[in-house]
């Protein structure tokens, strides 16, 4: 390591490189594929407008999840209509190919957990963050987190075996 | 009967999305970086293009052309320090480099003596900046020497940091450094390497 740096330096392009597919997972879960296009814009956007300000060293997926939570949070309580950037967002030319291989029968299965079960599954087995992070993004703690996850995925699994057994 | 492997499984595969590849087709990096330029956000963009001389990184500002880079200098190390120096809000944006790229192609195919792209010269200081100023006006297919470039730049005596300041040249090309040469005619340094010296010389000569 040369001098200390205070501020994260690293080109923005390589974070959309990657994390940008990992973003797109979790945003898929958390609103839906019509949704998701507008969820990871708004996400990179406010991460872009946010970065020069990270402190070295932070963790850059977690931090990408932080942001497409709060994201997804504000589309799904439609709480300020649209947030600001997405009245600026230029549109798709073409609308977001038909998801045919989305998986209804999950995406149905994950809507009906509870809130915390819910956002415990994604952020642990989607963005792949500790349990710990999951706890502080769900404004719980690693112990509480690892219990939420554990009864989300018993829960799908319920859900789930009915149809297929 | 599922087990909880076969679930989380089932998650990861749900939503990765109708291809696997993530935005093949650009669609959404193009409408982040059409957002970013719109607010103002969109501090760096850049570029790679092919050319004879090997694969050229062309980055801009805001205010201009800002760097040129051979690839033996290594992009991804000369974008990092980009973002060290000027800002981390880098986005590859090829469109906002169309001109500056269009005119290097023109020059490689011997139709263009002149670059007119507005240029960025943040990068240089001082009496390095003076004397990158100077070389833009040593013609297409003439050299100088590095004694008469520290001369024009206004210091005879300093004709190292004059050749220094040609071999750390943050624009190869668009500002002519490769036409600086020693006063016994030997070539000099260059940051494309020695060959990439000769071939320009050699190209701009035969002209």
């Amino acid at each position: 390591m040369t001098a200390p740096r205070q501020r994260a330096a690293q080109p923005f392009e390589e974070l959309v490189a990657e994390h940008g597919a990992l973003v797109m997972r979790v945003c898929r879960a958390l609103v839906g594929p019509v949704d998701a296009a507008d969820a990871w814009s708004e996400t990179f956007f406010s991460a872009l407008q946010a970065y020069p300000r990270l402190p070295a060293g932070s963790n850059i997926r977690g931090w990408l999840v932080t942001i497409a939570h709060r994201k997804a949070i504000d589309q799904l309580r439609g709480a300020a209509r649209r947030p600001e950037p997405a009245r600026e967002l230029p549109e798709l030319a073409v609308a977001e190919p038909a998801s045919a291989d989305d998986d209804d029968e999950l995406r149905a299965a994950l809507d009906a957990l509870p809130l915390k079960q819910r956002g415990a599954v994604i952020y642990r087995y989607l963005a792949e963050l500790s349990y710990a992070e999951v706890g502080e993004l769900l404004g719980s703690n690693a112990t509480a987190a690892r219990r939420s996850a554990a009864d989300g995925i018993a829960s799908l699994r319920k859900r789930l075996s009915k149809g297929t057994s | 009967m599922t087990t909880d492997k076969q679930i989380i499984d089932r998650l990861e595969q749900g939503f990765a999305g109708s291809s696997t590849a993530f935005d093949t087709d650009g669609r959404l990096h193009g409408r982040l970086a059409a957002l970013a330029e719109r607010q103002g956000l969109l501090d760096v963009s850049y570029c790679t293009i092919d050319s004879p001389l090997g694969q050229l990184l062309l980055v801009a500002t805001g205010k201009g052309l800002v760097r040129v880079a051979f690839s033996r200098e290594d992009h991804d190390s000369v974008l990092s320090r980009l973002a060290r120096d000027i800002s981390p809000r880098i986005l590859r944006t090829p469109r906002r480099l169309d001109e500056p790229a269009r005119q290097l192609e023109e020059y490689f195919a011997g139709k263009r003596r002149a670059f007119t792209v507005q240029v960025d010269l943040r990068l240089a200081r001082g009496f390095r900046r003076s004397v990158l100023l100077r070389l833009r006006d040593i013609p297409y297919g003439k050299t100088q020497s590095y004694a008469a470039v520290a001369k024009a730049a206004g210091n005879a005596s300093a004709v190292r940091a004059a050749a220094s300041a040609c071999s750390h040249n943050p624009l190869p090309l668009v500002v002519p450094c490769h036409r600086v040469v020693r006063s016994d005619g030997t070539l000099g340094e260059y940051l494309g390497g020695a060959g990439a010296k000769r071939t320009l010389l050699s190209m701009e000569a035969a002209d």
